[in-house]
């Protein structure tokens, strides 16, 4: 095991795979000589030169699209987009396209591709840089949606995008970035559609993505300490979703609560909700509850902006008034 | 013109022309279960281009696509029993006239959206020289989608990268009923290249010998690495902007009937039998044997299987080894 911080991590992995796969490029703006606006390539324009990481102008609709025919005649493109708000432009390439390729060709095309960057409210980036929409790509069949949290699970799982055959989006919570874990050394993948336990607990489940499990694992130490022991579960990837190891959590605490930072109506929480309402509903001491991002464009000044989001103050209080519900 | 290349022309041509006007009936008859855009007048254009491309090179095309589908080698039979929805359509009844695919030939898609096939085109092009290959991928799209975001980024990006891509433009004067000269600051596209810094070509597209011959150096630019090439083909579809629409209030009956006079087949039979390249005998011959064939495919299309309802969700993943 090494330390390593989750931008170091998400960089080893794309230069060990470009090593590994001539038909890996990266393309976005400001990727190659600079390094990428969030170091995500730094040092890989020297080894792997202008083909592979290939600057572009200000084109988000027109690079995706094109990535998208790269994907269909043999490549492995990565659209690296800074923020996921800068792609809103290229939803018809995603959804039409990219996400439809393989369906429409009855499986002889092949989508290898990723799209990463990051989501995520904070630092008064105001409501054209703090977008998460995840929700919103996990409604889409033909996509893959992953959120990891951790350096060696950014790592593992952008191998496995990589080394597979359907279009991958990629958030990175901006304010994980920095984060640092221990990475295992060895040549490891991290399967999609499979949930960590991110704290073990028996009280409440609480489920977050993204910041939101860090969120969620502070407010559990909180409680600990009241004698409420919560279970943190970090699905990992929205699509596919590991609804499994939700259920098999709340048949032990019987209460549960989805926090994300994303916009409630139709969204994450809505889905494990469902989910667990059809198939746990037995195992259920207590109505389920949701705790997310308020539903409005997400404001500048930080008062107004600590106000929508779930902070560990009020996830704290929610699992404790919903162990006591 | 060399008689090989002229009778492959015509040959070409009229099977795709065969082709639609027996389309065109069974979309009367009820065979044909959705949209049904004809290429009816533009068949050289596709013809032209695709003479010179090669199974490994890469066609995306639009939601008029069967001419592009038939020119780039998939049989009448796979596009028929595609309409027909039937399970040997070239999609497997997954998508109709509008999502026609065969990438075992090259034929990357048709598409029911307008514009993207301009991009993907040129992501096959960075995929062969990213891979050093020597192939060329070509987009066709119409006059109305070249006032689509799509077309300026795709063309940029292709030209400040040199892919190998040819960027056809089949100008038929028409986005449905809005006139191009109305959708367009410059009706004139080819005009368009000067801006993205590439050769662009105006090209009669009714005339199949001029859209080889622009073709091909766009083809031989293309594989040498010099970049892409804008060909606008000016060209006119004689039928409904789609099967079953109405088509009057737009555009008159006189302009209709000056370009069915200017009709690609029947211009290159002219030509070739004036300047004595083939001879009557020649075009009937390709007449039976276009005929018979077009008449085959569609029985056997139409006698096919349905798909299995059960398949409908196969494919949205990955799901080969
Ligand atoms: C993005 C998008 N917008 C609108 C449509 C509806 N539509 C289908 S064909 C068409 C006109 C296209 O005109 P043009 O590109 O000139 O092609 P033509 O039909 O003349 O061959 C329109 C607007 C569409 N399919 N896709
Ligand atoms: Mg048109």
């Amino acid at each position: 095991m090494k330390e390593q911080t989750y931008t170091v991590a998400a960089r080893e992995a794309l230069d060990e795979e470009m090593a590994r796969d001539p038909r890996i490029f990266v393309m976005g703006e400001g990727i190659g000589k600079r390094g990428g606006n969030f170091n995500t390539t730094l040092g890989l324009y020297e080894k792997y030169g202008p083909l592979r990481l290939c600057d572009t102008p200000i084109a988000e609709r027109g690079f995706i699209g094109l990535a998208v025919g790269a994907a269909m005649s043999g490549s492995i493109p990565v659209i690296d987009f800074m923020m996921v708000d800068f792609i809103l432009d290229a939803m018809g390439e995603i959804i039409n396209q990219m996400a439809k390729m393989q369906y429409m060709s009855s499986g002889r095309l092949r989508m290898p591709m990723v799209l990463r960057g990051c989501i995520g409210i904070g630092g008064a980036a105001a409501t054209h840089h703090s977008g998460s929409y995840y929700s919103t790509f996990s409604n889409i069949p033909g996509l893959r949606v992953i959120v990891p949290t951790t350096p060696a699970d950014v790592k593992g799982m952008f191998r496995t995008a990589l080394r597979g055959n359907d279009p991958v989006i990629m958030l990175e919570h901006k304010n994980l970035l920095s984060n640092k874990g221990l990475v295992p050394e060895e040549d490891y993948t991290t399967p999609f559609g499979q949930a960590r336990i991110a704290r073990a607990g028996k009280h409440v489940t609480a489920v977050g993505v993204a910041l939101t499990v860090q969120k969620c694992v502070q407010a559990a130490e909180v409680l600990a300490k009241q004698g409420i022991e919560v279970e943190v579960i970090d699905p990992r990837s929205t699509s596919p979703l590991d609804i499994a190891t939700i259920l098999q959590s709340v048949k032990k605490t019987g209460r549960l609560m989805i926090v994300d930072d994303a916009f409630e109506p139709c969204g994450f929480g809505a889905e494990v909700s469902a989910q667990v309402g059809a198939y746990g509903f037995d195992d259920l001491d207590a109505p389920i509850r949701r705790l997310s991002g308020a539903f409005a464009p997400t404001p500048y000044s930080p008062p107004l902006e600590q106000e929508i989001v779930p902070s560990v103050e009020t996830i704290t209080k929610a699992l404790y008034d919903l162990v006591k519900e | 013109m060399e008689k090989d290349t002229g009778l492959l022309l015509y040959r070409n041509m009229l099977l795709i022309r065969m082709s639609e006007e027996r389309l065109a009936q069974s979309r009367q008859a009820g065979l044909v279960h959705g949209a049904c855009h004809t290429y009816v007048g533009e068949e050289a254009v596709a013809t032209g281009v695709c003479a010179h491309l090669n199974q490994d090179d890469m066609v995306f095309s639009t939601h008029r696509g069967h001419g592009h589908a038939l020119a780039k080698g998939v049989s009448p039979f796979e596009v028929m029993a595609e309409l027909y929805g039937r399970e040997t359509g070239c999609s497997h009844g997954r998508g109709g006239s509008m999502h026609l695919f065969k990438p075992e030939v090259g034929l990357m898609g048709t598409s029911g959206i307008v514009g993207p096939c301009i991009l993907q085109a040129a992501g096959a092009g960075y995929t062969f020289k990213l891979l050093g290959k020597p192939n060329v991928a070509v987009a066709f799209f119409g006059d109305g989608a070249s006032n689509n975001g799509a077309f300026h980024e795709g063309v940029n990006l292709a030209a400040i990268y040199k892919l190998p891509v040819l960027f056809v433009c089949e100008n038929n004067l028409y986005a449905t009923e809005v006139p191009a000269s109305y959708s367009s600051g410059n009706p004139d596209i080819y005009q368009r290249a000067i801006g993205y810094g590439i050769p662009g070509v105006k090209v009669d597209g009714n005339d199949a010998w001029e859209m080889f011959l622009a073709a091909g150096e766009a083809v031989r630019r293309a594989r040498a690495g010099e970049g892409p090439t804008l060909i606008e083909a000016k060209t006119y579809r004689t039928r409904a902007h789609s099967e079953g629409m109405r088509d009057v209030g737009y555009r008159t009956q006189e302009e209709v009937e000056a370009w069915k006079a200017r009709d690609p087949i029947k211009m290159l039979r002219d030509r070739l039998l004036s300047d004595h390249t083939v001879d009557e005998d020649d075009i009937d011959n390709i007449h039976n044997d276009v005929t018979a064939r077009v008449t085959d495919d569609h029985q056997r299309a139409a006698d096919s299987p349905w798909p299995k309802g059960s398949d409908a969700l196969s494919h949205v993943y990955f799901e080969g080894a």
